[in-house]
């Protein structure tokens, strides 16, 4: 099972910063995610240093704020990138398979 | 006392101007905000200055307000914007006129003192760990994120219209709250609040479905006819959070929680210059066909710090792209990249970057390279282009652009070191 069909998310950048949120679409799916997608995980899934990724919670809007310091290659003023922003990182997590399907 | 109604006309330079107008008209609002600045937005305003004294503000001024101005004379709706970008008293004198053309009697007023060009010499900026003045002539310009004073100062004057450059974007939608409900500037939880209601709408319809859309998943109806959202607030700072009736998009506790967390780090922490806004306890409630009730947020007092951003020049970007088709197209587009970076050797291209994008029956090269000189990166959309006759074969759809690159760096500076003023224009000041 894919996140995507969990959860849904959005991506923004500040200067060299990329944030995603990842929000769950049902209360029910929110303990799972918080066990199963953690800051290492998403710095491990998007190859980003382990020590440059935050995770800030918000349990009564079932949601997680992923912070990635550095991501953007320079931040949207000097990113090679078509994307510069960043913009599709949060669809790109979504991608990420769970570990354990529950019954 | 009813709610106070505010509008978000537009949430980027380039925004949808219609929705802001069917705002404008249909909206019965106390108070529009365009919030039209993004990072490098007044460096590039700037540079449009220093070749016109009368130029620098937002190129949209003119049709966003003669498309706005009809509805919000109807209801008597203040305007607040950034669109003074690098020159508000240009961009205001410029409102007066279009006021005076369409035979409207409107107060407008610039609000500056955010332009710290001139002091910013010695701060050491965050990402060089130099102070500023070693950029020296590559410097374009040094804004610090003002707060609501200036603006607050400005509807005491009796403004209807409020002009500004860089300013924090909460602060465009916090500063009228303020105003309106009288709140003291050490209220921190009404300012939190206040400050929440403007990053919810401050990028216009990333709250009522743009930005959002994923069918079969998140679908959002009408998208094509999407509305620009407004808040119902009360004296308390909450709010309800909507759009007009016969508008495309959705308000959903799904829409507005996305909106919540962009461009946000840590959600208890969210750092203006007026409050240390708190969004962590925030909660979102249907309470109707797209009205979403806010509650929750808070704050605590500022750090006395403003962030100010340098915009300094960075070189050049050169770009082109070539797209192959059909057999063995992907190979092709490869061998096309391989050729290019034989053939590009400047000693000043400082990186490159060339991928393949689309399909194997549909594939297009982008290659593109940061440069020190402009020559250099004209020459990779040159050689990107030559690429019709001495590359691989069948190669077509050549597109190709040279852009120079302002960089941002950032530092803070003691908030008393930023004074702000507030004119009417014709009143106490007449604008250069």
């Amino acid at each position: 099972m894919k996140l995507h069909e969990l959860a849904h998310g959005r991506t923004g950048d500040k200067g060299d910063t990329s944030n995603i949120s990842i929000i769950a679409y049902r209360a029910e799916d929110f303990d799972r995610l918080l066990a199963e997608i953690s800051a290492e995980r998403v710095a491990a899934y998007l190859n980003q240093p382990t020590s440059a990724v935050s995770r800030y919670v918000l349990p009564q809007l079932c949601a997680m704020n992923f912070v990635l310091k550095g991501a953007l290659k320079g931040g949207v003023t000097r990113s090679l990138a078509l994307d510069a922003h960043g913009k599709c990182l949060s669809s790109v997590l979504l991608e990420m398979s769970l570990t354990s399907d529950s019954a | 006392m009813n709610p106070f109604r505010i509008g978000c006309g537009a949430g980027f330079q380039g925004d949808r101007i219609a929705p802001a107008a069917d705002l404008a008209d249909r909206g019965a609002l106390d108070v529009l905000v365009f919030e039209c600045l993004a990072e490098r937005t007044i460096a590039l305003a700037q540079k449009a200055r220093l070749d016109d004294p009368d130029a620098g503000y937002d190129p949209l001024l003119e049709r966003r307000l003669r498309a706005t101005l009809p509805g919000c004379a109807k209801h008597g709706t203040k305007i607040i914007t950034n669109m003074g970008a690098a020159n508000p008293g240009a961009a205001a004198k410029k409102a007066r006129a279009i006021v005076a053309d369409l035979g409207l009697s409107l107060k407008v007023a610039m609000v500056t003192g955010d332009d710290v060009s001139d002091q910013i010499a010695d701060f050491i900026l965050d990402e060089t760990k130099q102070p500023a003045s070693t950029l020296g002539q590559r410097m374009v310009s040094a804004n610090a994120y003002i707060g609501v004073s200036g603006i607050v100062e400005a509807l005491a004057q009796g403004a209807d219209i409020v002009i500004c450059g860089r300013a924090s974007d909460p602060a465009l939608f916090l500063a009228p709250l303020v105003h309106h409900f009288g709140w003291a500037m050490d209220d921190y939880e009404k300012l939190g609040r206040g400050t929440l209601i403007g990053h919810l709408l401050e990028c216009s319809a990333q709250i009522t479905g743009g930005y959002f859309a994923d069918p079969g998943v998140k679908d959002v109806p009408d998208l094509a006819n999407i509305g620009f959202p407004l808040a119902e607030v009360t004296a308390d700072g909450n709010a309800v959070v909507t759009k007009l009736a016969n508008t495309g998009g959705i308000v959903t506790p799904a829409t507005c929680t996305e909106q919540l967390l962009y461009e946000i780090h840590d959600p208890a922490r969210y750092l203006q210059p007026d409050v240390v806004a708190d969004f962590s306890q925030v909660t979102f409630e249907a309470i109707g066909k797209d009205r979403v009730a806010v509650r929750g947020a808070t704050g605590q007092p500022p750090t006395g710090q403003l962030k100010v951003s340098v915009a300094y020049r960075d070189g050049w970007q050169g770009e082109g792209q070539i797209s192959y088709m059909g057999s063995n197209a992907r190979a092709r587009a490869d061998l096309a990249r391989l050729i290019l970076d034989q053939r590009l050797t400047a000693s000043d291209i400082d990186e490159r970057l060339g991928h393949l994008i689309g399909s194997e029956e549909e594939t297009r090269l982008r290659y593109t390279a940061r440069c020190t000189s402009a020559a250099t990166a004209r020459l990779i959309g040159e050689e990107v282009e030559s690429l019709y006759l001495c590359g691989p074969a069948a190669g077509g759809g050549v597109s190709k652009s040279v852009r120079e690159i302002i960089a941002i760096a950032s530092t803070l500076m003691p908030s008393q070191r930023v004074q702000l003023r507030a004119d009417i224009l014709g009143v106490n000041h007449e604008a250069a």
